[in-house]
């Protein structure tokens, strides 16, 4: 299982310039705000098209200079800086959504929401609604989303900036804990040398808009 | 002395509404409201005004929830010019719009020649009923529902895609649920305007019971033929469903 991304797309200020294969498991990318993390994440979900180039995940040409694959196509999971769960959906509704897209039966549906949520010990949380949770719950939510589609690819986009100091610690190991586990290419986009520091071993870093690296395991 | 002066002021503004409409509602006693309301062309008016304001309202939302959605979100030449367009017949008068569908759409009007050639014929009759109420009202919904898709955060409409919806089930599971208080604000204030409307559907459908006599052109009528107590009647029903709305407004606001 591996995600190839080779691309380029013009940013306000600079040219994102990628060349990176993530090979399963966890690729952390480090970068100042701006450098366009963010970007680069959106570019291999389909919410932006490169200028040029292309993203080829497990032999797939998701983008290319002929194709383009629709976001809703890709089964990519994908965990957004601010979580970005859905206000009018209480937790468990949030991380079926994704099976209800796919018209995964609501039976099915119930049993494999029960089974993440316990995963990641937020079981007792699936009937309240999202805008009543900590930064640190949010977080569990917009994972449990993002895995229970068994995605091909998981980016994580700041998972743990938007959480106050004191939780960012705690959180951090858990978080380690749950992605020891996950088998498909993750792509852990981060400005936090912290992070750098918390998942160590293939390490990405944004140079002058640039990032590159052929990381194998 | 000076708040004195502007309790008065306010007390007389509040009083000069406030007075009409509690002199309509007690003018006549209670049997004699069921009375009035139980004539014939009271029941036709009350009828006819329920079909024709559903009409144009389902043509409203049919249509002004794309027109809203693309207001809000894209970008386009002349996207200016269509924003303020869309507003214009809330400042034009109902009489001025009247005219305007009748010279349009009228059997001696531009395209009237070529609507008759295919068998239609628009002026004075039902349908040019909902079409004065859709040109009069649908701008109460295109404003708040382009407004309420304008607040909704498009991140989350990016996540359910990444999720695997489709951007119409994306619409419909997210953007929808979230802008509903707009839509359903924007819903009730064009169904009240198009309950009221009168002047450009006098002008454009006539006044023919049953046919294109609203609620209030059956009042005028009413008053004009020296029945008060059906014109009376017929009023309080409306000012009823304008108080509702009123009240179902400032409740959804306070939300």
């Amino acid at each position: 299982m591996s995600l190839i991304i080779d691309v380029r797309k013009q940013l306000r200020e600079h040219v994102l310039e990628v060349a990176l294969e993530v090979p399963a498991g966890v690729t952390v990318v480090v970068g100042p705000s701006g450098a366009g993390k963010t970007t680069l994440l959106r570019l291999v979900a389909g919410l932006l098209r490169p200028d040029a180039g292309e993203i080829v995940l497990d032999g797939r040409t998701l983008t290319g200079p002929t194709t383009f694959v629709a976001p809703h196509l890709r089964n990519v999971g994908m965990v957004f800086q601010e979580y970005a769960l859905f206000p009018h959906l209480s937790v468990a509704a949030n991380v079926a959504f994704g099976l209800r897209a796919r018209r995964i039966s609501a039976p099915e549906r119930t049993l494999r929401v029960a089974s993440v949520l316990e995963r990641l010990e937020i079981d007792q949380l699936a009937r309240e609604r999202t805008g009543e949770l900590s930064g640190g719950q949010r977080q569990r939510v917009a994972l449990a989303r993002a895995l229970v589609i068994e995605p091909e690819t998981l980016l994580l986009d700041e998972p743990l900036s938007a959480l106050d100091p004191q939780t960012r610690g705690r959180v951090r190991s858990e978080l380690q804990a749950i992605l020891r586990d996950v088998s498909v290419p993750t792509l852990f986009v981060t400005h936090d040398e912290a992070d750098r520091a918390a998942f160590p071993g293939r390490v990405a870093v944004f140079e002058d808009g640039r990032v590159s690296g052929t990381v194998r395991t | 002395m000076i708040r004195a002066a502007v309790a008065l002021a306010a007390a007389l503004l509040a009083g000069f509404i406030a007075f009409p409409i509690a002199g309509l509602i007690f003018h006549q006693s209670p049997a004699a409201f069921v009375v009035a309301l139980q004539a014939p062309s009271a029941q036709a008016a009350l009828r006819l005004s329920l079909l024709t304001t559903l009409c144009s309202l389902a043509l409203t939302v049919g249509l002004g929830t794309p027109l809203a959605y693309i207001l809000a979100r894209r970008v386009f030449p002349g996207r200016a010019l269509v924003d303020a367009l869309v507003d214009l017949p809330i400042v034009v008068p109902p009489a001025v719009a009247g005219l305007a569908l009748l010279l349009a759409f009228g059997r001696a009007g531009t395209l009237g020649p070529a609507l008759h050639a295919l068998g239609i014929n628009l002026s004075f009759t039902t349908a040019a009923v909902v079409l004065a109420q859709t040109f009069v009202a649908s701008p109460f919904f295109v404003r708040a529902a382009r407004s309420g898709f304008a607040t909704v955060d498009q991140t989350l409409e990016a996540a359910s895609a990444t999720l695997g919806m489709g951007p119409l089930r994306t619409f419909a599971l997210v953007t929808i649920p979230l802008a509903a208080p707009a839509l359903t604000g924007g819903i009730v204030l064009c169904w009240a305007r198009a309950l009221g409307e009168f002047g450009a559907t006098i002008m454009f459908a006539g006044n023919l019971s049953g046919v294109s006599q609203t609620l209030p052109l059956a009042v005028y009528l009413d008053l004009e033929g020296g029945d008060v107590a059906g014109a009376t009647a017929l009023s309080v029903v409306l000012i009823a469903v304008s108080l509702a709305v009123v009240a179902g407004i400032r409740s959804v606001e306070r939300r």
